[in-house]
């Protein structure tokens, strides 16, 4: 087996006082994609959160390897260029930032940190023309301000476009299905299995398993309380779709 | 770790590039103020009898004024007996006939600045007018512009050979009773630009003046008066500038436009005066009367200015639609850092018919700053269907700066219409993290977003002029793509 792409090793993080993450222990390797699912309040969004390296959250224990760096030692920047994506749950507005304008800057410092030529704008908008059609998105939204007056679903779906141009190595998705109605759901599905290479991997967190009929995890990850309570393959995410988080609580209650 | 915050406030922390100074040989006036020193300027410019006059006649009114004290911004007692108020480049005798025969070390100053002033490597499509200190060392492409009737020339230059225009004109917009600087000014004004853009032509390029204050204690008083005749363009550029000192120095400007009948005028500023220290030591007093009438029917005059220098700045661009149908525009960008203070804004007074006025300004505060938008929008009883938009956007930065608005409305006319919009932001730690997540640096994020939420004032100015403003804000470039 080849190494892994990321490798979370009894994680522990939170906010001031709270204890969040209480042992997280993941690992993903090249060309899978994993589920994680847990209800509100399980810790799923502070795991994104620390994995992307947002301010405000304290690592208390445990190491992250990422792409044969220490993760958490890196500056989000840093991690964004070592090609780890996050797709935002609530992506901000950039008022006056045209996306095109945007994406360029973004796709040129990581270019330039992996020692790649930066592309000029003829090169980008062409890989700009590839990636809309991939994607069936509308060409208007990169005409505007950065998620400026965009609705839930044209927000979710730049964020794909975004990953779509970047190319990450590890992509985030964190509770992208939010917010989306189906028809939303499939084309931002649609986007994130077309972008499913060998060498990449992708991490799905979500609330739902309604996301996952479109999106076929090789592993889903149960949290629960800060910590992944249970592995699984895809039919996890069924059962718990059809049992509840109660269940799975009610089983470790058992266990234990 | 730091916040992102702290990081902001490091980051707009830069230091003012332009702080050098000029070691040349000067001629100055005692410090001071009286009606000697008055005649001593006059003499020195040999100016006719009429304008020693108006000189006088301004200084004995501004005896009677008091310094005003309204505006939002504070500073200590300013001694006008400590000032001195005229400064010049020592020149050999008659002159320098050309540009080619100003001091080499002027043309070096002018060329740090990134203003070649020499034939070979002059700015394409700009005539520049340089002043420095009191006095105007040249002015390039003057020759060119003439074969259109163009006349472009310092205000000394005007004075000797067209002073039946600057009799005319001078004063005109801005008469030395208008305030207790204007009235000052009217009294020393040393040199400055003067600009007529003859009948339906339309200047081929951007007229400039770039101001330098070199000389220390010195007072800078320079007086710009354009005119743009029936059907006439123009667009004209400021730039300034001012070597490091802990004293505060004063420039109290007048800038006077008068468009006729179809005339269109559009002065952009960048104003980047030295702005004082971290701690506020230093930096210039930035007190300066703008003001355009807009005399003829369906004349235009658009003010277009990024303020970020100065410890000081306290000027409001204001415009005058006496004809009807007449134009007036308003965008700002005023940036304050540690402890510099801002109080600006405009003044648009409706008096023609379907006169129309649109106002954008953006205020940004960082550090300990004070940011202050003062406008005023007057509608007389004669100005029928008029027109004005106002929108006033603050950004914040930072916990420890300030954003004021203090818009003044007075409709006289029930059939015009006002609008005012103002939103207050602060940049938040969510948008840099954003930038930061797709792998931009915090400064190019911080870069972008400033740029962003100016972008309605920078698309007014100039290119090049564009291009410095953002550099100024320590911006990089925007819409090269899409």
């Amino acid at each position: 087996m080849s190494k892994p792409i990321l490798e979370i090793k009894n994680l522990s993080a939170g906010v001031e006082d709270k204890q969040i993450l209480k042992g997280v222990s993941l690992t993903v390797g090249a060309g899978e994609v994993h589920a994680v699912m847990g209800p509100n309040g399980s810790g799923k969004s502070t795991l994104a959160a620390v994995l992307a390296g947002r301010a405000g959250y304290d690592v208390t224990g445990g190491e992250v390897h990422y792409n044969g760096h220490d993760l958490l030692d890196l500056a989000p920047e840093e991690r964004a260029r070592e090609g780890l994506f996050l797709a935002f749950q609530y992506p901000v507005e950039i008022p006056g930032v045209n996306s095109t304008y945007f994406l360029k800057a973004a796709l040129n410092e990581i270019r330039k940190a992996q020692g790649q030529p930066e592309l000029d704008a003829m090169e980008f908008l062409q890989l700009v023309r590839d990636k809309i059609k991939l994607l069936d998105l509308n060409e208007d939204l990169l005409k505007r301000s950065v998620n400026e007056g965009f609705s839930g679903g044209e927000k979710k779906r730049a964020e794909i476009f975004q990953m779509a141009v970047l190319e990450p190595k590890l992509a985030i998705l964190d509770e992208t299905d939010s917010g989306l109605d189906i028809d939303a759901l499939k084309v931002v599905s649609s986007g994130v299995n077309k972008l499913k290479r060998a060498d990449n991997a992708q991490l799905v967190i979500t609330h739902y398993q309604r996301l996952l009929n479109y999106i076929i995890p090789d592993f889903v990850h149960v949290l629960v309380d800060g910590r992944i309570v249970r592995t699984g393959g895809k039919e996890l995410a069924l059962e718990l779709e059809e049992k509840g988080y109660d269940w799975i609580l009610k089983a470790e209650a058992v266990a234990a | 770790m730091p916040t992102a915050t702290d990081t902001i406030e490091n980051l707009v922390k830069q230091e003012y590039k332009y702080g050098f100074y000029t070691d040349v040989e000067t001629e100055s006036a005692p410090p001071g103020l009286s009606e000697d020193i008055i005649r001593l300027i006059s003499t020195k410019k040999q100016e006719p009898g009429w304008l020693t006059d108006w000189r006088l006649k301004a200084y004995r009114h501004w005896l009677t004024m008091t310094e005003p004290a309204w505006q939002k911004v504070h500073h200590g007692q300013i001694n006008y007996q400590d000032i001195t108020y005229y400064s010049a480049p020592k020149q050999k005798s008659g002159g320098p006939k050309g540009l080619d025969e100003v001091d080499p070390k002027l043309l070096e100053t002018y060329e740090k600045l990134g203003i070649p002033l020499k034939e070979r490597e002059r700015l394409a499509g700009v005539a520049v007018d340089a002043v420095f200190d009191s006095v105007s060392v040249g002015t390039t492409f003057q020759k060119q512009l003439a074969e259109k009737g163009i006349i472009f020339c310092s205000m000394s230059e005007a004075v000797q050979k067209h002073p039946d225009l600057v009799k005319k004109y001078l004063g005109m917009v801005v008469p030395y009773t208008d305030n207790f600087f204007a009235a000052l000014n009217s009294a020393v004004f040393t040199d400055g630009s003067f600009c007529y853009i003859p009948r339906g032509v339309r200047c081929p390029m951007e007229l400039s003046t770039y101001f330098r204050i070199n000389a220390a204690k010195s007072g800078q008083f320079e007086r710009t008066l354009i005119i743009a005749d029936d059907g006439a363009q123009v667009s004209y550029l400021e730039g300034c500038t001012a070597p490091m000192r802990d004293e505060n120095q004063l420039h109290a400007a007048v800038v006077e436009l008068i468009a006729l009948d179809n005339a269109q005028i559009k002065y952009s500023t960048v104003q980047n005066w030295y702005p004082g220290d971290e701690q506020g030591r230093g930096g210039i007093y930035n007190f300066v009367t703008k003001r355009g009438l807009c005399k003829g029917r369906n004349s235009k005059i658009c003010w277009t200015q990024v303020e970020t220098g100065s410890a000081i700045t306290w000027k409001y661009p204001s415009c005058v639609l006496l004809g009807d149908n007449s134009k007036g525009e308003f965008y700002s960008v005023a940036v304050v850092n540690n402890f510099q203070q801002a109080d600006t804004g405009t003044k648009m007074t409706h008096i023609g018919r379907n006169t129309r006025s649109t106002i954008v300004s953006k205020g940004i505060s960082a550090g300990r700053g004070q940011n202050s938008y003062r406008g005023l929008v007057k509608i007389q009883k004669s100005a029928a269907n008029a027109r004005n938009f106002s929108q006033c956007d603050s950004m914040l930065i930072g916990d420890k700066c300030g954003a004021h608005t203090f818009p003044y409305i007075e409709v006289k006319n029930t059939s015009s219409s006002v609008e005012h919009e103002a939103t207050t932001s602060k940049i938040g730690e969510d948008q840099i993290f954003y930038c930061n997540q797709r792998g931009l640096s915090t400064q190019d994020a911080v870069n972008m977003i400033v740029n962003g939420f100016c972008k309605e004032v920078f698309k007014e100015l100039p290119m090049e002029f564009a291009v410095e403003a953002q550099k100024l804000l320590g911006v990089s470039l925007e819409g090269s793509v899409g």
